[in-house]
């Protein structure tokens, strides 16, 4: 406790430079994967490709990664940059998944319907798929968020400045109460962020509440295309939401 | 790409695999470490996610609870996990046990979300039609839960046990940082030395291990999945309509 | 209509918000990880090794200068000095505290010079390579140690590195460097003769630079040597010996400040030197006891104090 109370200033910088480090990976990610998931729900060729790529960048260790980048990037050793680049392309692996669940999970009629109604291409994309395929891609949004804010504390092992900074010193100096603050503030961003991707999703897509969506799965990290969990329904509904 | 053959060649060169070579060699017994420690982790945590999944799954009591628990425990900072447990129990145990003990609960916490989730969906995926329809000609609870749930939802709990397993391979490579061995041993001695072919090595050695390991849950998969069950997602978005409760969940690929 | 219009507004809204939110945080970025190199201007940009005696010399230079006018940002425990030389040479960082032997041992293995004298001698050519230089060293001083449990030592008669080889087969715990080093296996090796065969001293690898990890893998006797730097706290009150070096293998290995040579001017050297004239090695044991022992000051309160006492802060 004593820790604490004389080093709340290092706690708070170190907690605003991890959120800032988590954003842009989550926001990035988000965006490269929704078009590619798009492309690759439409089209067999795409997807194989899409999905083995998104598993196989999956499966590359983080450390390496973030070592390796500078080299290939041309960064300087101590760039964030090389840690946002990695955090993003994790982001991307395990939004690809969603994303092409996603939009595999609207129905093929409603687009026919649609079509027939007189939506145009981009109409149809922004108005109907978009919106039908949003409660899986803000589960899958919540996946990589949570995922990536715990990430991001590996990154103190090249330098970097967050929350990690914390275990490591707290180790090092056998002050247990730092690394149990690192992991709590870890997980209060966690939390904030996820309330706040939740409040997106409700604002967004109202209907969602309503019914409870039964779709796609509530784990893009699973990366086997029969994966048909239920579990968006609860992500997004709140506690006893029933079909009305 | 001089890195990648440079790595490539270090992997493949024998003298690397040299038993009773110094330390981060040889790579033989950082695989042998990197393979038990993963091993036995997602034993220990199948053992325990498992039966809560199918009891979940089964009953759908304790849901609410276990999609939030989850949740909160993918957002646990592996680093974190690792130095707090091997901290804590180094002032009752010796160095070893005490890394080994806490390294091993780390990954089992970090296994559990994945397997609860495969679990739990594996057994929702299955229809309740089946289900009802076991039930009417008399079985068990149990029986339904180990003739007809599992068998049917098996490609999915497999699922989970496939992403539970890439989580713990990967998180085992940052427990050389408590001072663990298995491949991650290969990477931070790399780090420390700044020898890239070393580095590099590590990481492809981990990359190769886990896609080897992703590759035959997939095949896994693939032949637990039964006739009637598609690669295609069941499309039931539509299902939550008010009047979905009737329309069949036939998906046009679905073999008649 | 009015709901769509009012969802289209809220969105852009979101939007707005989260896009304003992730500019904001480029915006604040630390400034030493962006943007310039250490030409611009003053800006000082002192950095460390990963492990608390250097972040707390780091803060001993940096609230120095800092007082003294110049324009100082810190960038701590970036890593060992694989990680710490490339960011002098990328410009993430243009100072840092050193250790000359073991400076001198990074641009040159096979260096023969042991004395204090000697190595800063021999660092300005070794450095310049880099457009780095040092400035003058303390006499405080931080090295290496073989050091082993009094029962070890008492069991087996362990006075001196050469006599270990009574004690083969046996492990020694160390950082991944270490396994490479002059002073290190190699040096343990060809300099004393233990080890000679293969197997008999297993090396065992940790990350924390003679921290808890390591003390601890001594003390419960998982290894039986370890390496285990002269200014921890833990020789005192682990009741450790640490073993003669008659060979010298193990230079000197005094503090000494390194810097980019585009940041020297007089007055930084002034200051710099006024730290290194007034530091000793009692000095680094006791911050390092505050810093890592029951008191658990943070780095920053014990430097400033450190520099109050050696009247080097005129606040």
């Amino acid at each position: 406790m004593n820790w604490i109370a004389s080093n709340l200033g290092l706690i708070f910088d170190l907690t605003i430079n991890h959120v800032r480090l988590a954003i842009i990976p989550i926001i990035l990610g988000f965006l490269i994967a929704v078009p590619l998931g798009w492309v690759a729900s439409r089209n067999r060729v795409a997807r194989t490709f899409i999905i083995t790529t998104g598993s196989l960048l999956y499966t590359i260790p983080s450390l390496p990664l973030f070592v390796i980048l500078p080299v290939i990037l041309g960064t300087r050793i101590l760039d964030d940059t090389n840690l946002v680049v990695a955090l993003t392309i994790y982001a991307v692996a395990i939004m690809l998944r969603s994303a092409t669940d996603a939009f595999g999970s609207v129905d093929r009629s409603i687009i026919e319907s649609a079509k027939a109604i007189g939506f145009s291409r981009s109409g149809r994309f922004w108005r109907v798929e978009f919106p039908l395929a949003g409660p899986v891609l803000i589960a899958g949004l919540r996946v990589v968020s949570v995922s990536t804010i715990a990430l991001v504390s590996v990154g103190v092992i090249i330098g970097s400045e967050n929350l990690g900074y914390l275990f490591q010193n707290g180790k090092q100096r056998g002050i247990l109460e730092e690394v149990v603050v690192g992991i709590v503030m870890s997980l209060l961003i966690a939390l904030v962020f996820d309330l706040i991707l939740v409040a997106i999703g409700r604002v967004l897509m109202p209907w969602s509440r309503a019914a409870g969506v039964r779709g796609k799965s509530g784990d893009p990290t699973d990366p086997d295309p029969a994966t048909d969990s239920v579990s968006t329904r609860r992500v997004l509904a709140p506690p006893g939401a029933g079909v009305r | 790409m001089n890195f990648f053959l440079d790595a490539i060649a270090w992997i493949l060169d024998p003298a690397n695999w040299v038993p009773g070579s110094q330390s981060p060699l040889p790579i033989g017994d950082r695989l042998v470490e990197h393979l038990i420690y993963s091993g036995v982790s997602l034993v220990i945590a199948m053992l325990i996610a498992l039966p809560l999944g199918f009891y979940i799954g089964h009953t759908g009591h304790g849901r609410q609870f276990v999609i939030g628990f989850t949740g909160a425990m993918r957002a646990l900072p592996t680093l974190g996990l690792l130095f707090f447990l091997t901290m804590v129990l180094r002032s009752g145990l010796s160095t070893t046990p005490a890394v080994l003990v806490g390294s091993v609960v780390a990954f089992v916490l970090l296994a559990i979300p994945s397997l609860l989730a495969g679990a739990y969906a594996g057994l929702e995926s299955v229809s309740r039609e089946s289900i009802d329809a076991a039930r009417a000609i008399g079985m068990t609870e149990m029986q339904i839960l180990r003739k007809v749930e599992i068998p049917l939802g098996l490609p999915v709990i497999i699922g989970g046990i496939r992403s539970a397993t890439l989580q713990v391979i990967a998180t085992v490579t940052i427990a050389s940082y408590v001072g663990l061995g298995g491949l991650g041993r290969i990477i931070s001695s790399g780090i420390g030395l700044n020898d890239y072919t070393v580095i590099l090595g590590g990481a492809l050695l981990v990359t190769v291990l886990a896609l080897s390991v992703d590759g035959v849950f997939a095949l896994l998969q693939r032949l637990t999945r039964t006739r009637g069950q598609t690669s295609r997602p069941l499309r039931s978005v539509q299902r939550n309509r008010s009047d979905a409760a009737v329309a069949p969940i036939v998906d046009e690929r679905t073999p008649a | 209509m009015t709901s769509r219009a009012r969802k289209t507004w809220l969105t852009a809204c979101l939007l707005a918000v989260s896009t304003t939110v992730a500019l904001a945080g480029c915006a604040t970025a630390d400034p030493t990880s962006s943007g310039g190199d250490a030409a611009e201007g003053d800006a000082i940009v002192v950095g460390s090794f990963a492990f608390p005696e250097s972040e707390i010399l780091g803060e001993i230079y940096a609230q120095a200068l800092e007082a003294e006018g110049f324009d100082v940002s810190t960038k701590f425990n970036i890593g060992p000095r694989q990680q710490t030389i490339p960011a002098l040479q990328d410009g993430s960082i243009n100072l840092i505290p050193e250790y000359n032997g073991n400076l001198l041992a990074y641009y040159d293995t096979a260096y023969e010079e042991r004395t204090t004298e000697d190595v800063d001698a021999a660092l300005p050519d070794a450095v310049g390579a880099d457009d780095l230089q040092v400035l003058d060293s303390a006499e405080a001083e931080d090295k290496d140690a073989y050091v082993v449990t009094k029962k070890t030592a008492e069991d087996n008669d362990l006075t001196a590195i050469g006599d270990l080889k009574a004690l083969e087969p046996f492990s020694l715990a160390s950082n991944p460097q270490f396994g490479e080093l002059g002073y290190g296996i190699p040096g343990l090796r060809d300099v004393y003769g233990v080890g000679v065969e293969a197997g008999q001293v297993t090396f065992v690898p940790y990350e924390d630079f003679g921290g808890p990890d390591t003390v601890q893998a001594l003390v419960d006797g998982t290894v039986q040597v370890a390496d285990i730097y002269t200014t921890s706290p833990a020789i005192k009150s682990e009741d450790l010996v640490v073993l003669e070096d008659p060979e010298n293998m193990i230079s000197a290995q005094n503090v000494i400040p390194l810097l980019s040579k585009d940041i020297y001017t007089d007055k930084l050297a002034e200051v710099l030197n006024a730290i290194s004239a007034k530091l000793t090695t009692d000095d680094l044991i006791d911050l390092r006891e505050r810093v890592e022992g029951d008191e658990k000051a943070s780095a920053a309160t014990a430097a400033e104090e450190w520099l109050t006492t050696a009247g080097l802060l005129d606040k």
